[in-house]
């Protein structure tokens, strides 16, 4: 609980208390949404990080079966990374033309990151698939169960990135870009670079590292 | 940095409210770029020098790139939400080392301290059919 306290309800600055901003005009008072949302993907973060340290700690133990030599490809792996890498650079575009008000523009920019979002997922989907196909489920080593976990819960949050896009495109074009709206937005925005942040980790220490 | 004509906000830095430039999210792409491409070119390339080595690049260029998405994408710093962000993150940043640490120490020493398997052990674990004769064969079930 002092997580979520301490930087809303606990003091700030000083003696004076959380309500108290000597340099701040009090009409711009900002809305919590960002450092709430922020807080969120910190404890998101934890979560990944069990993941990897679950990982890190069953990552060798193959159970006779195969080992990541026998499964990575890291082209594919590549390829993966790219799509994501610039669904992460449109978005950014987007925020921009969100920024000089341009409407159309930014839904451009949010389709097209829907583009790339759903071809990494199509991908992960595949080598899901391909994994199971050929008997290295989740099932068949504690090595694979920890592989399947992680990689799979950064999959379901693209998923949800891609649900809350395409949500938040329909919003926009009933009801421009208001405040809720680019509050909305901003807190996307976060979500989906965060998860480009995740998979930085699961490239580098999931794939790589198993194949040098 | 601050593109925010309709608020009038002056000097007041509201964090996520800021998207950069297109500048800043060019630099950010050029960095993640060629810190994506070096990892996976080294394992591409298999280099003739020590594993450990590659391992170390890899991790240490992972390491690099989560701190230039944080400040070129994610727009992490130190004044934003009058800090609060930049304590989260951090706090955030000694959770994740004490549980991936802590969680490879205590494996790691369970491991090393676990009694070594003999032949008989083995065969009197209740999952392997019986008779079976090595760890080997009976970890191959399906």
């Amino acid at each position: 609980m002092t997580m979520i306290d301490s930087p809303v309800t606990g003091p700030i600055k000083g003696p004076e208390g959380p309500e108290h901003h000597p340099d701040h005009h009090p009409a711009h008072h900002a809305s919590p949404t960002p450092i709430g949302f922020w807080i969120y993907l910190m404890s998101d973060c934890v979560i990944f990080g069990t993941l990897f340290a679950t990982y890190a700690v069953l990552g060798y133990s193959y159970g006779g079966g195969p080992s990541p030599k026998d499964l990575f490809e890291p082209g594919f792996v590549f390829v993966e990374t790219a799509l994501l890498l610039f669904s992460s650079i449109t978005f950014g575009m987007g925020m921009l033309r969100a920024d000089k008000g341009d409407i159309a523009g930014l839904i451009r920019w949010l389709l097209i990151t829907a583009v790339f979002g759903i071809g990494f997922i199509a991908m992960e989907l595949y080598e899901f698939h391909h994994l199971i196909h050929i008997g290295a489920g989740p099932d068949r080593s504690a090595f694979l169960s920890s592989f399947f976990l992680l990689v799979g819960t950064h999959g379901l949050h693209v998923t949800f990135g891609l649900v809350w896009l395409f949500v938040l495109v329909a919003q926009i074009r009933m009801h421009g870009l208001g405040e809720a709206n680019r509050r909305r937005l901003n807190t996307l925005s976060m979500f989906w670079h965060f998860l480009d942040l995740i998979w930085i980790g699961v490239f580098s220490f999931v794939y790589l590292v198993r194949l040098v | 940095m601050s593109e925010h004509p309709e608020h009038g906000q002056g000097h007041v830095d509201h964090g996520h409210g800021d998207h950069g430039t297109f500048g800043s999210l060019m630099t950010g792409f050029g960095l993640a770029g060629i810190l994506t491409l070096i990892p996976f070119g080294i394992v591409m390339m298999e280099p003739d020098w020590q594993p450990v080595v590659s391992i170390g690049i890899i991790m240490g260029l992972g390491a690099i790139q989560i701190v230039v998405h944080l400040v070129y994408f994610l727009h992490l710093n130190r004044d934003s939400e009058e800090g609060w962000t930049f304590a989260a993150t951090i706090f955030a940043i000694v959770i994740l080392a004490i549980v991936l640490a802590g969680s490879l120490w205590v494996m790691h020493n369970m491991n090393a301290n676990m009694m070594p398997m003999s032949e008989e052990n083995m065969t009197g674990l209740p999952d392997l059919p019986a008779g079976a004769e090595h760890g080997g064969h009976g970890a191959s079930h399906e």
